[in-house]
């Protein structure tokens, strides 16, 4: 019982229409894992429920073993709950610098804020070299990155990514991913939402395979990734 | 001038479209060595004619009769004409002039020469259709409209950068390709006036860029007198010419880019020299008659001021603001001691105008808690609705439909004037060597109200506070997302201006007499009212300070001057909005922090490429 976030039963709902029908999953610290399915599964809507954007119909959400249910969105990131929303949602006008600031918003150690976010230009060099250019400017790649240092601004214990390869070029996604691969191996816990199966579970450590709402199969990354129905439904083979 | 549009530009022939990069040539067929001599010297010999007599009579307001002393509109020719043969002589590369045209010398001709052509001309029809028939015009007045003439011909056949001809489809029909030679020629007649922005000047000393900021305020205030200060219509229309395409020509020259990047440099001395140069407006006015139209101003700008907190900088729609500038009048002319206030109290000022500021932010909370919940149209609808609830409250409450409190339609009248520390507002007073009258003396305190709004809108929009309300304007899901809470973000920014808005109501209500619900309308021919607020911030610029007292000074000269637009004025007012809106929506003087963020290295490809790698 001392998983990082614990989501049970979880239900969601449009009006009448469940989006969520009751799923439950763990992610522990240290963690990479993966929800994957195809479009209107649910992925996306589970994400932000976690995040406090949509209010859950039933189930329990526990982060560090406090209910999130009744936490309002702008307070779950004080709790240490990141999330990267899909479509990135950067503020297209601002710089750069400004927008990984607004990461930080919640902080109020100075220097502590100026080593982060050198840290997110070391990680993505293009946005130090940037720094001072409106964000709306940049490729849809390096504003997933900016995204990505944006939501790492604010110190999270859990990172939440919402189909960050989503719109990308072959060769950024690779990078996307590769950047992925290298917060994992620093020790950051992510929680990632993705279309592409194979890039996901190859480093997922922990998978589960979304269907119209429901979990329909769950392993690790590994066993998924070779698992018959898997490969069919969503690695194009057959 | 509009007939220039169609002047023949080099018309693409869609079928050869690998015709050669096309031809630098001007949008008048003349060789460049012409355009050039012919604007200089069309300039220099408008600047001759201003001393000559225009008419005969002096039933032309001025007096341009007089030989050797330019007078009214001629005066403004002859400040065009100079500029025109600055600007042509710095473009023939002049020593010592260069420094007048760091952007595009020849666009900033071009415009000068417009400016020039359209004062002089509108001049000279002024005349004939004053007087009569072009009869009316002694020789120096033909002279003008031909020198302007001569110089704007000269000035559209200087060459410029053409833009790459889109080829046509060569399958459209009649209409399409019409559409399309039009827009080829809007373009080609856009780039004519265009101009790169210059490069970055050398940073001059301390002293001497401050200097430059003196030197620009004091013109600021120049200008500004002489408009407020033009006392006939004619003469303020040539002054709008003059003004405008005067900016513009300065703006292409460069210049303007070179002294906000000086003035950037210098905020707190920039912020000192206009607050200097406005609290010097007063001393150079004989009488009290145009202090009278400055304290108006002032109120206005202050209040589209604190507009642009929640409008600019929050990106909330709210279409009821002059409420709380009603309910600051209202609260400070209850306890200003007037007869007609059911409370027989006399507050002093201090009290009063922080009671005012007080009573209007707990007005602004109890009017924004319920409705900031609402996003974009619904809140505009309802904040419109808040505004007049205010005005209808306050009429009611006269006694008969509710209590006695505000007289109802009649206000409350007789507000004594202000005395802070034994000086009376009401008197006149001598102040270095100048009589210092009513309205300036309420000028001078409501000047230091506009400056506690400019810096409480300085210091709001650099803090935290202010990023976060832009964060909540650009992207409010975004915004949640970092942590930042929107509601009460949004209720900060609501009720911040409902008090700045509070203050100066507080003042208004001491050099207006008497408040009445009417002052307090959505749309009223007076401003302030809420549309006139908002046209003043959208019309300057959202999201600066200058932008709203530019917008406001505008929008309140222009009906105060222009007596003959009477009732069409609102109708002026829609047209001029639209006209603003399609073509500079940023307002007229755009976000600079924003324009910079937008401009800076843009074309970067080849750091592009190396991210691929």
């Amino acid at each position: 019982m001392t998983a990082l976030l614990e989501v049970e039963d979880l239900r969601v709902a449009y009006g009448k229409i469940e989006a969520v029908k009751g799923i439950s999953f763990k992610v522990e610290a240290g963690q990479v894992v993966t929800l994957i399915g195809t479009n209107g599964a649910g992925k996306t809507t589970t994400l932000r429920t976690l995040s406090g954007l949509l209010k859950p119909v039933g189930g329990q959400i526990r982060f560090n073993g406090r209910s999130l249910k009744k936490v309002p969105a702008h307070q779950v990131v004080s709790l240490g709950l990141a999330h990267s929303p899909e479509g990135r949602h950067i503020f297209p006008r601002m710089t750069i610098e400004d927008n990984l600031r607004l990461g930080a918003f919640l902080r109020n150690d100075k220097p502590g804020i100026e080593k982060d976010i050198q840290r997110a230009y070391d990680l993505f060099p293009i946005l130090g070299e940037r720094r001072k250019q409106a964000a709306g400017t940049l490729s849809g790649g390096e504003q997933q990155m900016l995204a990505m240092g944006r939501a790492l601004m604010s110190q999270p214990q859990l990172l939440m990514l919402d189909e960050p390869s989503m719109g990308l070029s072959p060769i950024m996604m690779q990078k996307i991913m590769a950047t992925i691969a290298e917060l994992k191996a620093s020790g950051t816990t992510i929680l990632l939402v993705e279309q592409n199966a194979q890039a996901a579970l190859s480093l997922a450590d922990q998978g589960h395979v979304m269907e119209v709402g429901s979990i329909v199969l769950s392993g690790t990354g590994r066993d998924l990734l070779t698992d018959e129905s898997v490969r069919k439904a969503y690695l194009g083979e057959d | 001038m509009t007939t220039h549009t169609t002047a023949p530009g080099t018309p693409e022939t869609p079928d050869t479209p690998d015709s050669n990069a096309p031809a630098a040539t001007g949008l008048i067929g003349l060789p460049a060595t012409v355009g050039r001599a012919l604007a200089t010297g069309g300039g220099a010999l408008a600047v001759v004619s201003a001393f000559l007599a225009w008419t005969w009579t002096a039933e032309f307001p001025g007096d341009l009769t007089v030989y050797g002393y330019p007078g009214g509109l001629q005066v403004l020719v002859l400040i065009g004409g100079l500029f025109t043969t600055l600007f042509g002589l710095a473009s023939y590369g002049v020593k010592g002039l260069k420094v007048l045209t760091p952007g595009n010398a020849d666009s900033a001709l071009k415009l000068a020469a417009l400016g020039t052509f359209a004062t002089a001309w509108y001049t000279v029809i002024a005349i004939s259709a004053k007087l009569g028939g072009v009869v009316n015009l002694e020789p120096g007045g033909y002279l003008v409209a031909l020198a302007t003439l001569v110089a704007l011909l000269g000035a559209l056949a200087l060459p410029f950068q053409r833009p790459e001809p889109d080829p046509a489809d060569p399958d459209d029909t009649g209409w399409e390709a019409f559409r399309h030679r039009a827009r080829q020629k809007r373009a080609n007649f856009k780039a004519a006036f265009a101009a790169e922005p210059p490069a970055p000047g050398r940073t001059l000393p301390a002293w001497a860029e401050i200097l430059v900021i003196t030197g620009v305020m004091a013109l600021g205030l120049l200008v500004f007198t002489y408009g407020i200060g033009t006392e006939y219509d004619e003469l303020f229309i040539g002054f709008l010419l003059t003004a405008g395409f005067g900016f513009a020509a300065l703006a292409k020259a460069g210049l303007v880019a070179r002294i906000s990047a000086i003035t950037t440099r210098h905020r707190t001395v920039t912020m000192t020299g206009a607050f200097v140069a406005a609290a010097a407006f007063p001393f150079t006015q004989s009488d009290d008659q145009y202090a009278t139209i400055g304290v108006y101003i002032l109120i206005f700008a202050t209040v589209a001021l604190g507009l642009n907190i929640v409008v600019g900088l929050a990106g909330l729609l709210d279409l009821g603001y002059v409420a709380f500038l009603g309910v600051g009048a209202y609260t400070a002319a209850l306890v200003s001691g007037s007869p007609s206030s059911p409370l027989h109290v006399h507050w002093p000022f201090w009290a009063s105008a922080l009671l005012g500021a007080v009573v209007a932010m707990i007005f602004g909370v109890l009017i924004g808690a319920p409705t900031l919940r609402l996003r974009g149209d619904y809140l505009a609808i309802v904040t419109l609705g808040f505004g007049e609830i205010f005005r209808i409250t306050v009429l009611n409450m006269d006694g008969t439909s509710g209590p006695d409190v505000t007289n109802g339609s009649n206000g409350i009248s007789s507000i004594p004037n202000l005395n802070i520390l034994g000086f009376d507002f009401g008197q006149e007073h001598q102040l270095l060597g100048t009589t210092i009258g009513r309205f300036a003396n309420y000028f001078l305190l409501m000047l230091l109200i506009t400056l506690v709004v400019v810096v409480v809108f300085r210091r709001s929009s650099d803090s935290r506070i202010g990023r976060a309300w832009i964060a909540i304007r650009e992207d409010e899901t975004a915004a949640l997302a970092m942590g930042i809470n929107g509601f009460r973000v949004k209720l900060i920014a609501f009720a911040l201006g409902a008090c700045l808005a509070g203050l100066a109501g507080s003042v208004q209500a001491h050099v207006t007499y008497t408040v009445t619900p009417e002052q307090y309308q959505f749309a009223h021919v007076v401003p302030p009212n809420s549309a006139f607020l908002l046209a003043a911030v959208v019309l300057g610029g959202m999201g600066t300070i200058s932008g709203p007292l530019v917008g406001a000074s505008l929008l309140y000269l222009i009906p105060a001057k222009l007596q003959f637009l009477g009732d069409y004025q609102l109708f002026a007012f829609g047209v001029a909005l639209v006209l603003l809106m399609r073509f500079r929506p940023e307002g007229l003087i755009p976000n600079r922090r924003r324009q910079l963020e937008f401009h800076e290295d843009t074309a970067a490809p080849a750091v592009l490429s190396k991210a691929g790698a």
